[in-house]
């Protein structure tokens, strides 16, 4: 058993291959074929016109923080022994905003705004989840 | 269907309880049913629709068996805090179209003698868009946070401003003998408080108590002669706003829509309104609220919470009995809303009673804001 305690994501059939490719540290998001809406967190259908007709593009991995919270009380397995930590919603390049985590980086540190780019971090055999660490200036 | 004066709140009971070890969810829940049906004058045997949320399970059945009621319209909405005020909605919605004549909404909670962490524990579960969210650690005070410092980075709001409206609500609340906490605080008690999730600090989250309440609401004719004058809903709007495939404005609320819908059934103003109960689960709900209603801009929200202006005595009163941020939060807090401004606008709030109350607007937010959430806004009336 792994000593990693945090919730680990369930892979399903509709976000299968996102997880797929994070395993191969790259972040790719689904776009419609028939209206061209960029979407995440990966789905089956766009929320925008319903269509199931759906392709995969690869994103730059770059973005900028949207916003952010440096946690100091989680009591949640995993989360209390990394107090603190940052939570963050990033906007990517191609406009989409995901919730995750600013790492490498001094909490303090962290800004609106501020650019970074995706890092993997692989918690087990299935599942590399995608975190963001500050560009260099 | 517009729900112009359809139905009417003949009674309402807040459990004066904060501290109940000795006392099971279920007899709250029981305690203030009996307590709203003896405020309106009504037998339990009246009931014929029943609302509740909280109760794990198949609420409603649960609790009618505990109540032993068999009623005909059942709804265990649960959307939050806010669910309580979504009940108020559905309720007068049944009551119009003749489905039932005496609607029951009750609540209770023993989420503080239980130890129940509310804001802070590992609250997303497993759902497909959890899948993407908690293995990153939001918590419900982290969501909001993401608010609050948006907010701040767009609009220049600060720590000051929010703290404002914590010292209000504990200022409300040393005048109300059941709140919990009644000591006064000060803007530097609230920035000297540790910080939970930055930008916000202990004393911009909501307390955790035990507690609860009931509603009752009939019919307009029914309400007419019962034991209390009837408060009338006059507008109901309820709304959600979520991660929207990834396009959320996260300042940019449910309680637009759900405001622009209740102040267009109900047909009046802004300025009409004589207070307000806005579920303050943090203080940025507030700030955020008062702005997506359109009680100032977008952006305003900071100022517009200064000098008074939402305390007893000031241009628009909220929270007089101090909120879920010093009175009472059992975990949803959306029913005590309803309660309050029902009291307000029958003048029976003594000490903090806001003088010559018509009009009282309620807005209920549910789940977490920045991430996905409820709103529910009511104009209740005693007109």
């Amino acid at each position: 058993m792994s000593g990693y305690q945090k919730p680990i994501p369930q892979i399903d059939e509709e976000s299968k291959p996102f997880w797929e490719a994070c395993k191969r540290h790259e972040l790719y998001m689904q776009k419609c074929r028939d209206c061209g809406t960029l979407r995440y967190y990966p789905r089956a259908l766009c929320g925008n016109c319903l269509s199931s007709d759906t392709e995969w593009v690869k994103c730059s991995g770059r973005g900028e923080i949207y916003t952010f919270t440096v946690t100091y009380q989680n009591r949640g397995a995993g989360f209390r022994d990394e107090l603190p930590y940052v939570l963050a919603y990033i906007e990517l390049e191609e406009g989409v905003r995901m919730m995750s985590n600013v790492v490498e980086c001094e909490p303090e540190k962290v800004s609106i705004g501020m650019p970074v780019e995706v890092v993997f971090e692989d918690i087990n055999d299935e599942i590399a989840l995608p975190r963001f660490k500050p560009l260099p200036e | 269907m517009n729900l112009y004066k359809k139905a009417a709140i003949a009674g309402v009971y807040e459990h004066p309880t904060r501290w109940a070890p000795d006392k099971s969810a279920f007899q709250i829940h029981a305690e203030s049913a009996r307590g709203a049906l003896e405020d309106a004058g009504l037998k339990i045997s009246d009931v014929d629709g029943y609302f509740t949320s909280g109760v794990s399970g198949m609420a409603p059945i649960l609790m009618a068996e505990h109540l032993n009621i068999n009623p005909k319209f059942l709804d265990s909405t649960s959307i939050g805090g806010s669910s309580f005020d979504a009940h108020v909605h559905h309720a007068c919605a049944a009551v119009a179209a003749g489905l039932c004549e005496v609607a029951l909404i009750t609540y209770g909670s023993t989420a503080s003698s239980r130890g129940m962490s509310i804001g802070t524990g590992l609250r997303l579960g497993s759902e497909p868009p959890e899948q993407f969210e908690s293995p990153y650690g939001p918590t419900t005070v982290g969501a909001y946070a993401m608010v609050a410092h948006r907010h701040m980075h767009q609009y220049g709001t600060t720590s000051e401003q929010l703290a404002e409206i914590a010292v209000t609500m504990r200022r409300h609340a040393s005048a109300n003998p059941q709140a919990k906490y009644r000591d006064t605080i000060t803007v530097e008690d609230v920035l000297e408080s540790r910080i939970i999730s930055a930008p916000l600090h202990l004393l911009d989250c909501c307390i955790i108590s035990d507690g609860g309440g009931a509603v009752v609401l009939t019919t307009p004719e029914r309400a007419k002669d019962l034991k209390k004058p009837p408060v009338w809903v006059l507008g109901a709007g309820e709304s959600c706003v979520h991660t929207g495939m990834g396009a959320q404005d996260i300042t940019d609320i449910a309680a637009r829509r759900s405001g622009e819908t209740a102040f267009a059934q109900a047909g009046i103003a802004h300025s009409d309104i004589d207070m307000c109960m806005i579920y303050d689960s943090f203080t940025i709900t507030v700030l955020t609220t008062l702005e997506n209603l359109g009680f100032c801009e977008k952006g305003e929200g900071g100022e517009f919470v200064l000098n008074g202006r939402i305390g007893l005595g000031g241009e628009l009163p909220i929270n007089p009995e101090g909120g879920g941020l010093s009175n009472n939060h059992p975990g949803m807090r959306g029913i005590f809303l309803v309660i309050e401004a029902t009291k307000q606008l029958r003048g029976e709030c003594g000490n903090r009673q806001v003088e010559e109350t018509r009009l009282a607007l309620v807005h209920g937010t549910g789940g977490w804001l920045g991430v996905r959430h409820s709103g529910v806004t009511l104009i209740l009336g005693s007109e």
